[in-house]
C-alpha cells in the first residue's frame, strides 16, 4: 500500500476505511529455511536482512505476542554512535549508517531526526574523558564536537547554568546522533520483510527448541512444530528463557529500566541531552512529549514495571538540569526488560548447537543496534561466520576475559551495569 | 519495594545494595576455570521465583539472602547469609 499526500487526503474525506494490513497474517509452514525467534525489530531487522542481502527467501519470524509490542516499542528511542571501545565503535558507526538510509531502503517513513546529541559534562576529568570520546569518534569515521560552556548555552539555553553541584563546564556534541520513532522501525522493517516474502507468525510462542545430536532440528510452538535447519533466538529480555530451551546457559541477568513521557508540550527540547553526573537523559517527541529516563532500577527483574526509588531519582536529576521539567505533568512512565550482560555489551554469536545463533544482551541500548543488530545476525546465519562490525561480541569473551567491552569501566560484573 | 532484614526489621529498598543470584555464596575452587566463569558470569536469571544476595549497607551490615519473585517483586523470605552458608 502506498502512503503519499492524495492517500491520506482521500481516506481523511471517507473516514479512514480504505487502508488494509500492510502484512500478511499466514499460517506457520510446517519447514522453513530459517526461522528466527522473536518479531521485535531485532529479530525483523535480522529476517529483512536473510532476504534482501543473502538472497534467503523461505523464512519465517515467529512472535509470542505481537509485532511492536516488546522493547522495540517500549523504549526511548534514541540513535547514536558515541561508543568508545573497539568492537563497539565500528558496530554502532556501521548503524548510524543504516539508520541515515532506512527510510530509503524500506520504503516507510521511520521519522528519523538526526537532530544532535549533547552528552554534558561537569568536572576537567569528565571533559578529558568526552575529550577522548569525541577522537575516538572521529577515528571511527563519526562526528563529534567538543563544546565548552558557552557552546553548551547556545544549544540548550534552558538548562541550569546555575547548578553548583554539578556545573556544566561543557558537552560532548554528536551532530548525526538523534531519535527515531520506534514503533515505525519495527512497522517499517515488518512491512517491508513481508514484501521480500518472510512470514510473521504472530501469537506463535515457542515452547522448545528441538536439538538432536548438537544439531538444530526446528522448534515446538503453540502452534505446532516447525522444522528449520538454522534457528536463530532474537528474544533480548527472554533469553535465558527461550536459550534453556535448547539446554544453553548464558551470562544474561534480566534488569528493568524504567522511562518516562511528559503530557504534550510545545516545541522546546531540540536535541537529545544526557546529564552524566544525575545519570538522565532526554529528548522530545514529535507529538511534543518530553521522553526521558535514568538507570536500571539495579535488582534482577521482569515485571516490566520499575520501583519508586528510581523513578525518584530520575525526576529529582530531571529538575537538577532542567528546572522547567517541574511545570510538565508526567503522562505515564513504563519499564522494560533488559538483558544485562557482564560486560555491558551485547552478544551475535554462534551457540553450541550447530545451526543455532543468539542475539542477546542488549543492555539497555539496542534500540540504536536495531539494524546493525539484524545485518550481522543475518550475515552470521547465511555465511555462518560473523560480520566483521559484530565479531568481537562473543560469548567466549567472558570465559577468557578476552575482549571485554566495558564502556563504563566498572568491571565485568552483572550488578554493574 | 521492602525488605524485612532479620536483624532490623521492615526497611526500605533503598538501604540495600544488590550483588546479585546467591550463586555467589558458591565459590568454586582455584584453578577450575570453567567453574570461575559459570560463578561469575552464567546466571539462571528466572522469571519467577529466586534467591538473591543483599547488603543491608544503610543498616546492619548483614548479607542477606533474599527469596523473592521477579515477576511480581513479592518477597517470599529474607535469611542472614550467614545462617545460609552456616
Amino acid at each position: 500500500m502506498g502512503y503519499n499526500a492524495f492517500q491520506i487526503l482521500k481516506e481523511g474525506l471517507t473516514g479512514n476505511k480504505g487502508w488494509r494490513p500492510v502484512w500478511r497474517d499466514p499460517e506457520p509452514k510446517s519447514e522453513y529455511d530459517v526461522i528466527i525467534i522473536g518479531g521485535g525489530g531485532h529479530g525483523l531487522a535480522t529476517a529483512y536482512y536473510l532476504a534482501k542481502n543473502h538472497g534467503i527467501k523461505n523464512i519465517a519470524v515467529l512472535e509470542r505476542g505481537y509485532i511492536g509490542g516488546g522493547n522495540i516499542g517500549r523504549n526511548t528511542t534514541i540513535v547514536r554512535a558515541n561508543y568508545f571501545m573497539p568492537g563497539n565503535s565500528e558496530f554502532y558507526s556501521h548503524s548510524l549508517k543504516l539508520w541515515e538510509n532506512m527510510e530509503q531502503d524500506l520504503n516507510y517513513n521511520t521519522m528519523h531526526s538526526g537532530r544532535g546529541l549533547i552528552n554534558l559534562f561537569h568536572s576537567d576529568g569528565q571533559r578529558d574523558a568526552f575529550a577522548r570520546r569525541g577522537n575516538m569518534m572521529c577515528n571511527q569515521g563519526d562526528d563529534a564536537i567538543l563544546l565548552d560552556r558557552e557552546g553548551v548555552r547556545k544549544h540548550l539555553p534552558y538548562l541550569d547554568f546555575e547548578n553548583h553541584r554539578f556545573p556544566v563546564y561543557g558537552g560532548l556534541y554528536h551532530p548525526r546522533g538523534g531519535t527515531a520513532r520506534h514503533d515505525a522501525v519495527a512497522w517499517g522493517y515488518a512491512r517491508a520483510a513481508d514484501q521480500l516474502g518472510v512470514d510473521l507468525i504472530q501469537q506463535c510462542e515457542v515452547t522448545g527448541i528441538d536439538v538432536k545430536d548438537g544439531v538444530v532440528q526446528g522448534v515446538q510452538t503453540s502452534r505446532g512444530a516447525i522444522r528449520a535447519k538454522r534457528v536463530g533466538i532474537v528474544v533480548a529480555g527472554r533469553s535465558s528463557q527461550v536459550a534453556a530451551m535448547a539446554g544453553l546457559d548464558v551470562p544474561i541477568e534480566s534488569h528493568i529500566l524504567q522511562a518516562f513521557v511528559s503530557e504534550g508540550l510545545k516545541p522546546t527540547v531540540d536535541h537529545v541531552v544526557s546529564f552524566g553526573m544525575g545519570h538522565f537523559y532526554l529528548s522530545q517527541s514529535d507529538k511534543g512529549g518530553l521522553v526521558f529516563g535514568g538507570d536500571l532500577d539495579f535488582y534482577a527483574s521482569y515485571a516490566q514495571r520499575g520501583n519508586l526509588p528510581m523513578m525518584e531519582h530520575v525526576m529529582e536529576a530531571g529538575m537538577a538540569l532542567v528546572p522547567a521539567l517541574g511545570k510538565a505533568k508526567v503522562l505515564r512512565s513504563w519499564g522494560g526488560i533488559m538483558d544485562m550482560t557482564p560486560d555491558g555489551s551485547f552478544i551475535i554469536d554462534r551457540t553450541k548447537v550447530d545451526g543455532l545463533y543468539m542475539d542477546c544482551g542488549w543492555c539497555y541500548g539496542g534500540f540504536k543496534a536495531v539494524p546493525a543488530s539484524g545485518w550481522c545476525m543475518a550475515h552470521l546465519m547465511a555465511e555462518d561466520k560473523p560480520h566483521e562490525v559484530a565479531k568481537k561480541h562473543t560469548f567466549e569473551r567472558f570465559r577468557t576475559g578476552h575482549g571485554l567491552m566495558d564502556e563504563e569501566g566498572t568491571g565485568s560484573q552483572h550488578n554493574l551495569h | 519495594m521492602r525488605i524485612n532484614c532479620p536483624i532490623c526489621g521492615d526497611r526500605d529498598r533503598r538501604e540495600f545494595y544488590y550483588l546479585g543470584a546467591s550463586d555467589y555464596l558458591n565459590r568454586p575452587a582455584e584453578g577450575d576455570l570453567d567453574a570461575i566463569h559459570t560463578y561469575l558470569h552464567i546466571r539462571e536469571n528466572p522469571a519467577g521465583v529466586t534467591k538473591d544476595l543483599w547488603h543491608h549497607e544503610a543498616g546492619c551490615s548483614s548479607w542477606l539472602v533474599v527469596e523473592r519473585n521477579t515477576s511480581t517483586h513479592e518477597i517470599h523470605s529474607v535469611t542472614l547469609a550467614s545462617e545460609v552458608t552456616k
